[in-house]
């Protein structure tokens, strides 16, 4: 990163400085819904003290925060909320999917949970565990830290030319047609479409 | 939605149309869980919540139909996931009703143990989170330290620290240790301290007093007409605990150890002061059934041909590998009774119970949940009405409303 | 002791009240009727003052059964600590119960999980609407002829991608 001129004077890339400033100062918002709710509190207080990594700061204003932890699985009522939360985070944000009912809805195949939350938003670092322990939860956060000094965020050439949807395929359609499928809501207006 | 449920203007006439509506949830600090409010403000007072929940519905008594007795206790874990030993221990009790299985000494002992370590660390969680809304963060500290202790207690014995899935139809998964033992005895020993930093951190705490004292109070007869169990209706003065009044497990063999928390206010701070008790009387219970835990197996013999055979008889025996078959094999399973059963056990929120519907088979018709969360949040609207709109956190901690119990 | 209660409330309602014992649960089988009169006669004259339950049944298909719906109130005195299960049937076309809240406030949520469950309404309720799914979902997830994975509801949302941020 750098090239040594005198003492205490380095030279560097503005982005890679600017990454690095970044990765040490992750603000996240706990969007903590179930079981894994409860690890990342763990993760927080005493024992793992996730302030050691820098991203103690829980702000739980999306408007203040640039990586998203969702701890739990997300129900069809909670994605229009999820999407919202993800919209009113400021760029350049990120996404923690922990657990693997977040990931993959877990042991909960049925008709009201996401098979993923990556079908609904763009996610970074998965997590595995049911719970996660809260180590696994750290090794994310590192994970993630050297994601972004990685792709670099000044330009965020992290989502340049990402204009199509890269999740998995739709599950609609590769369901039998039973019935009239019902848009159960909507993220532009909270829960509610009016036909 | 609840939006349009709501109508300021024809609940309170023309002169109150100074009324606005605030939304709270369902991502909020306060909640902790993911549910909404939609609160009906008169300045800072409420003058009515509609809750809105269903946010964690996540299908579990649908999942309770699909799978079998003993695959079902890992979809129970996540139920209540601040204690999800004690879900386990409850699904079973009532499994266990239905078939007709008689546990074994040991079984039983061991499961009063982890029931109410489980108790403990919901009264922790509760307290902790609590103290934290309200403006004390070393109390939610101190509690999740001793929890982290209980989580390894759980891992010793299971393998998992948070969802153990420990029990099985008859008995556990694996028996315990001496070293599991021993750490109980440490555990048992240090918590004490732990309580009483607690108990001199909010007892007498102006700030902590001041916004739990006298808010969201629930009179004895309001709690019975709304169905409240648990701490929630012991701190209205309803003396009633299934622990006394209807003994499981080694609940009958120890019941001079332990005394019901009780008390009569029936506001946040009584409700506060019945938990922190109760942790107390469950250290008692634990210490009595540690020193008194019977010898002989876990499980019951694979000559009942009812319980899961434990390895080394399923691998040196014909009668426990045919037995292992005989409940495995997705075409032979448990032989039930075409009947329907309610058990129910009092875990740290109040009463859980499960109806469940057998059709023969080895999966329930019907696995139907009692949520205690679930009938406690209903009463929130009549706790609230009143109040000041930061009394929300004192009451909704005081309930500990578990998401995923409310919703399922 | 289901049939303490049975002889006084066969004799009030008539023996189209039937008993059942399964290992110590007590149920009282009643008319769909009736079940308003019964709850309400448990209630003020034998003393079971707390609703502590009420399940929902679909018994489509399940062996030997001719009603469609089953609906159990779990009644409790909490100074005896006794319990008794009342039951009762409702079919389709049009399911419908009377509403308990008028005896027990409790009954308010957990008439609503039903009608959001089951589709069984509960006439003269204060405020019956989806509790827990969505207002614009349209089954009754429950029911045994609603399949576990749904009809595809759960994946019926827009897609967000970066660029949107």
């Amino acid at each position: 990163m750098a090239m040594k001129i005198d003492e205490n004077v380095f030279v560097s890339n503005l982005d890679a400085l600017a990454s690095w400033v970044r990765k040490h100062s992750l603000w996240p918002m706990p969007f903590a819904t179930a079981c894994c709710g409860i690890e990342l509190m763990a993760t927080a207080s005493s024992r793992y003290d996730i302030s050691r990594f820098g991203s103690e700061a829980m702000r739980f204003s999306p408007r203040q925060c640039d990586v998203m932890i969702v701890a739990g699985r997300v129900v069809m009522k909670m994605v229009p909320v999820m999407q919202r939360i993800w919209l009113q985070m400021p760029e350049p944000k990120w996404c923690i999917s922990m657990g693997a009912c977040a990931s993959s809805g877990g042991v909960f195949d049925t008709y009201a949970v996401v098979q993923g939350i990556d079908r609904f938003i763009p996610v970074d670092v998965y997590v595995p565990g049911c719970p996660p322990r809260p180590e696994q939860l750290i090794r994310a956060v590192l994970d993630l830290q050297e994601k972004i000094q990685a792709t670099g965020t000044l330009n965020a050439r992290e989502f340049d030319k990402r204009t199509a949807y890269e999740g998995p395929g739709d599950l609609v359609k590769q369901l039998p047609r039973g019935s009239v499928v019902v848009a159960p809501g909507d993220y532009r207006t909270g829960t509610k479409v009016h036909h | 939605m609840p939006l349009e449920a709501l109508d300021p203007m024809t609940e309170a006439g023309a002169d109150r149309e100074f009324l606005y509506t605030l939304n709270f949830g369902p991502q909020h600090p306060a909640t902790h869980t993911t549910l909404r409010l939609i609160l009906t403000l008169d300045g800072e007072t409420i003058v009515k919540a509609v809750p809105d929940i269903g946010f964690l519905h996540s299908g579990f008594e649908k999942l309770g139909e699909d799978l079998d007795f003993n695959q079902y206790v890992t979809i129970v874990d996540r139920m209540n996931y601040i204690s999800p030993v004690a879900n386990e221990i409850a699904w079973h009790h009532t499994v266990e009703k239905l078939i007709g299985i008689e546990l074994t000494p040991r079984c039983k002992y061991i499961r009063t143990i982890l029931a109410e370590l489980a108790r403990i660390s919901d009264h922790l969680l509760c307290v902790g989170a609590t103290a934290l809304d309200l403006g004390g963060l070393t109390a939610f500290l101190y509690a999740f330290n001793e929890r982290e202790k209980i989580y390894n207690i759980i891992e010793q014995a299971s393998g998992q620290r948070f969802h153990p899935s420990y029990t099985r139809v008859g008995g556990l998964m694996a028996d315990v240790t001496d070293e599991w033992i021993q750490l109980i005895r440490i555990f048992v020993a240090s918590f004490p301290k732990v309580h009483a930093d607690v108990c001199r951190l909010l007892n007498r705490n102006k700030i902590f007093v001041d916004r739990t004292k006298g808010i969201g109070v629930l009179t004895k007869e309001e709690a019975i007409n709304m169905s409240c169990t648990g701490p929630v209706a012991r701190a209205s003065g309803v003396v009633r605990d299934l622990r006394k009044d209807e003994p499981y497990l080694a609940y009958g063999d120890l019941q001079d150890t332990f005394k019901v928390a009780c008390a009569k206010a029936g506001d946040c701070q009584s409700r506060y002061l019945v938990r922190m008790e109760e942790m107390v009387q469950s250290i008692q219970i634990i210490k009595a059934a540690v020193e008194n835990l019977p010898s002989g197996p876990v499980n019951v013999s694979v000559g009942d041909k009812l319980g899961i055979p434990d390895k080394a008889s399923t691998y040196r025996s014909i009668e426990g590998l045919i037995q292992h078959f005989e409940l495995f094999m997705w075409n032979r399973q448990f032989e039930t009774p075409v009947n329907e059963v309610y058990g129910a056990n009092e875990t740290a929120n109040g009463e859980l119970g499960f109806y469940i519907v057998a059709d023969g088979g080895g999966k329930a018709w019907r696995a139907r949940t009692r949520p205690p969360s679930f009938l406690h949040f209903s009463i929130f609207p009549h706790l609230i009405e009143g109040h000041q709109i930061s009394d929300v956190p004192a009451v909704l901690g005081s309930l500990n409303i578990i998401a995923a119990e409310l919703d399922r | 002791m289901a049939a303490n209660y049975l002889v006084p409330l066969q004799l009030k309602f008539g023996d189209t009240l039937r008993s059942e014992e399964f290992r110590d649960n007590h149920r009282v089988i009643v008319p769909a009727e009736k079940i308003i009169d019964v709850l309400k006669v448990l209630k003020e004259q034998f003393g079971f003052n707390m609703l502590c339950d009420l399940a929902g049944i679909d018994y489509l298909g399940y062996p030997d059964a001719t009603d469609r719906y089953g609906i159990v109130y779990s009644l409790t005195n909490t100074n005896t600590s006794e319990r008794l299960f009342v039951k009762t049937y409702v079919n389709d076309p049009d399911p419908e119960l009377p509403t308990a809240t008028n005896l027990w406030i409790g009954a308010d949520w957990m008439e609503r999980e039903i009608y959001d469950m089951f589709g069984v309404t509960f006439s003269g309720h204060p405020d019956l609407r989806r509790i827990l799914l969505p207002s614009e979902f349209t089954s009754y997830p429950l029911r045994k002829d609603y399949p576990l994975r749904g009809f595809g509801e759960r994946h019926n949302f827009e897609k967000l991608i970066r660029s949107e941020g």
